[in-house]
């Protein structure tokens, strides 16, 4: 039976069927529904981690107890795992283990776009790439074979083209039922425990299956050769590869399944039967170097760019430039005089929580130190509330950093809930530790919003929908040695103003949590309808505007002292969150009445 | 006559919350229906919060690239009337554009200094360059209906009634893929897209 499948989907279907039975993660775009869509298999163990670096832990210790394994993660996400990743690869496992990265050329969503088949060769274990969803859930096996073949962690890259693109894929049976009971945890500290001792024989191991497994890889199905005309030869991989099939129908073509180690034979080979070799991979130049340290003469970054996500466009854009193909190559289209149109980027819904923790901060002039999530969108004028963002958990060791430096304004950190149980909280104990007047806003809306509203530590569900212990925010906060903790309500804009004044003048480490559901998950406020502009009070003043709210328009009527445009609430999209009322000046605005339902 | 490795593009463009992913899914299952190959490409995260949304649909004998190139667009559905003038240029010369009749004013422009293109400046613009989009009025048909957000099955009406697949494939795939309760509503939906259009050409 054949289904249409994402790349995540079909890389969870995958796992499933290749007897996966352990699976940890923590969400990230384009990674998030590789997870989503496992956890409620049948015989299938899969859990949300506080951050990817436990996830690989849990996968790594679920392997050396015998039973298949998977870690799911985005490409940064690997940065917090890195420390995982290679003592995994050190001392290999009991059973297959994968870690399955997506990376996000473009950036779509995410604040770098790092290629983590770096990852592969610096920690030396194999990556493979699919190009299709099909091939995403024949890898998975794929991969569990190669694991435990060569006794070493596999990585399965992808690219958000591949995660969030979908296709037709050949569903396979069901996994073959696994004996049931418990099992014998073998004990060999020689391979498991990385002492010095050992490690340094483990390392030569690891470079030795290295050279083995690029010898083997020639062999692999999935480096495959599709030899047409010789004049041009071409190496890619991933989502490239459809896209090189499209634009150079008459070239020759390799496409590496195994982007590290390559495949020393098949491409040497390759090389000499094409006349002009290139090579058109997405970001970094990896097959590029690794072909010209076997000495092999080849094209790549010096026509592809280096930056950003290949797209047909650009490939066939660069390949006229090169002299690859001729200038008829561009598809002819419409061509329109458009003036400068209206941007639409991405915005605070309307009834976000966050925006009024926002709507104080900008009033009272503070610097923040942001943080991942949602809220980085309050850094968009009108707000502009946001003055940093790197990674996640950041921002308070930031902000502690600011504090010690010393400056004349006030300044805060702010981080999500989700962010600050990720890695907020070794930051945290070091602003108690080590004593700033730092101070953080945790703005708990109760989920990771951004990523589509998953669970995590403080909700009380899991993965899986199991009820749990959900942490206790306050009193962990407490346990730290903070003892300025206040709870506050962002729908209340002079209870998180009195908070904020209050911790702003402290010379000792403060909390504020900005307690409030996302709206996405609780639509309509409890006893609150839709609110609208009274049109003999509104003077068009415009503060309710800078609230950037996308249910306040210009309306159709005018101020008739000023002729000033008044303001106007979309009740479909007004929630009832009441900020904008109370920014109003004059009372101008209300709920309706007529929805006092 | 198909010609040989022939595609049909799809190009999807609007508003996050507008149904776009819905309606890009329910053209890639309509394919795969008709014993097509499939592919379709949307970007999630960051991007949906209320900002410009994209799909790419393709189907054909056989689909490499899930992304549809500048120009290589058969069939471009807006939405959104500013978001159709953004990404009118991904259309071949000769490619049908359907826009929904509808617009939602970004932050930029409510908040900002930015300027909405008027309906005379927006139709000024597409004669200019000979295209002739098919204006649906699938918020209002939606509306006649009891429920505006089956306005993108309207659309998709709309577009069956250009395209070779028998809309009883569509009805079934409609069927399936909407909520239990709502599917009377989007079945008739796609019904009056289907026979707006089809008047509308009659006309032509």
């Amino acid at each position: 039976m054949k289904k249409l499948l994402s790349g995540n989907e079909a890389l969870a279907r995958g796992a499933w069927e290749a007897g996966i039975r352990v699976a940890a993660g923590y969400p990230g775009t384009p990674s998030t529904e590789i997870l989503e869509t496992l956890a409620p298999m049948p015989g299938i163990y899969a859990e949300w981690c506080p951050n990817e670096k436990v996830a690989v832990d849990v996968a790594v210790g679920a392997a050396y107890a015998g039973v298949r394994s998977l870690a799911v993660m985005k490409h940064v996400g690997l940065n917090v795992a890195a420390d995982a990743l290679f003592y995994a690869s050190m001392t290999g496992m009991e059973a297959g283990m994968i870690l399955m990265v997506a990376d996000d050329p473009g950036m779509h969503s995410s604040q770098g776009e790092q290629d983590t088949r770096r990852y592969a060769k610096f920690a030396r274990v194999p990556c493979l790439e699919p190009s299709d969803s099909q091939e995403a859930k024949e890898m998975v096996r794929a991969a569990l074979e190669i694991s435990e073949r060569f006794d070493t962690p596999v990585l399965i890259r992808t690219t958000t083209r591949i995660s969030h693109s979908y296709g037709l894929v050949e569903l396979g049976p069901p996994p073959e039922p696994t004996a049931e009971g418990e099992r014998d945890y073998r004990i060999d500290s020689a391979k498991y425990v990385m002492v010095p001792a050992n490690a340094r024989k483990r390392h030569v191991v690891i470079e030795e299956r290295s050279r083995r497994i690029a010898a083997w890889a020639s062999s692999f199905p999935y480096n495959r050769v599709e030899m047409a005309d010789s004049h041009l030869g071409i190496i890619t991989h991933g989502v490239v590869y459809q896209y090189v099939k499209e634009i150079f129908p008459k070239a020759s073509v390799l496409r590496l399944g195994m982007t590290w180690p390559i495949p020393t034979e098949l491409v040497t080979s390759f090389a000499q039967q094409v006349e002009r070799l290139i090579v058109v991979e997405e970001l970094d130049p990896v097959i590029e170097e690794e072909l010209r340290l076997l000495g092999i003469a080849c094209e790549g970054k010096s026509i592809f760019p280096l930056v950003g996500e290949l797209t047909p466009e650009r490939i066939r854009k660069s390949a006229i430039a090169a002299g690859l193909l001729p200038t008829e190559a561009r598809p002819k289209r419409f061509s329109l005089s458009l003036p400068e149109l209206p941007p639409r980027p991405p915005i605070l819904c309307p009834g976000c929580p966050h925006r009024g923790i926002f709507t104080v901060l900008r009033k009272l002039k503070v610097v923040v130190n942001g943080d991942i999530g949602c809220y980085t969108l309050g850094f968009l004028p009108p707000l502009k509330a946001v003055h940093t963002t790197g990674c996640m958990g950041a921002s308070i060791g930031q902000a502690h950093g600011v504090a010690k430096a010393g400056i004349r304004q006030k300044h805060v950190a702010i981080i999500g809930d989700s962010t600050f149980l990720h890695s907020g909280i070794p930051a945290l104990l070091n602003v108690a530790y080590n004593q700033s007047d730092t101070v953080t806003i945790i703005l708990d809306n109760r989920t990771t919003a951004m990523t589509g509203h998953q669970d995590h530590p403080g909700t009380g569900q899991t993965l899986q929908k199991v009820k749990t212990r959900a942490v206790d925010l306050p009193q962990l906060i407490q346990a730290m040695g903070i003892e300025d903790v206040a709870v506050v309500d962002p729908y209340n804009l002079a209870e998180v103003e009195a908070a904020l004044r209050l911790s702003l003048e402290r010379e000792s480490p403060s909390v504020i949590i900005s307690r409030r559901e996302c709206v996405l998950l609780s639509p309509t406020r409890e006893g609150s309808s839709p609110y609208q502009v009274d049109p003999a009070k509104c003077t068009g003043c415009r503060l309710c505007l800078q609230l950037g709210c996308p249910a306040i328009f210009e309306g159709e009527t005018t101020w008739a002292d000023t002729g000033r445009p008044q303001m106007s609430i979309d009740p479909l999209l007004c929630t009832g969150c009441s900020i904008c009322a109370q920014v109003c000046p004059v009372g101008a605005i209300h709920p309706r009445e007529e929805a006092s339902r | 006559m198909k010609t040989q490795g022939w595609t049909d593009n799809f190009f999807l463009v609007g508003v996050g919350g507008q149904g776009i992913l819905l309606a890009a899914d329910v053209i890639a299952l309509v394919g795969m229906e008709a014993g097509y190959d499939v592919k379709k490409s949307e970007v999630h995260g960051m991007a949906q919060r209320g900002g410009s949304v994209t799909s790419h649909v393709r189907w054909g004998e056989r689909v490499y690239s899930p992304l549809i190139s500048p120009g290589e667009v058969d069939y471009l559905l807006a939405f959104e009337r500013l978001e159709g003038l953004r990404h009118a240029e991904m259309l071949r010369p000769g490619g049908v554009m359907l826009v929904n009749d509808y617009r939602i004013v970004p932050v930029s422009v409510s908040a900002g200094g930015s300027h909405y293109p008027s309906a005379e400046e927006e139709e000024g613009i597409y004669w200019e360059a000979g295209l002739h989009p098919y204006y649906i009025p699938a918020i209002e048909i939606a509306q006649t209906l009891g429920n505006a957000r089956v306005n993108n099955i309207v659309m998709l009406g709309a577009l069956a009634a250009l395209l070779e697949v028998p809309p009883e494939l569509w009805r079934q795939v409609i069927a399936q893929r909407v909520p239990g309760r709502y599917r009377e509503i989007n079945l008739e939906g796609f019904a009056q897209g289907y026979g707006y259009l089809a008047k509308l050409r009659g006309r032509k």
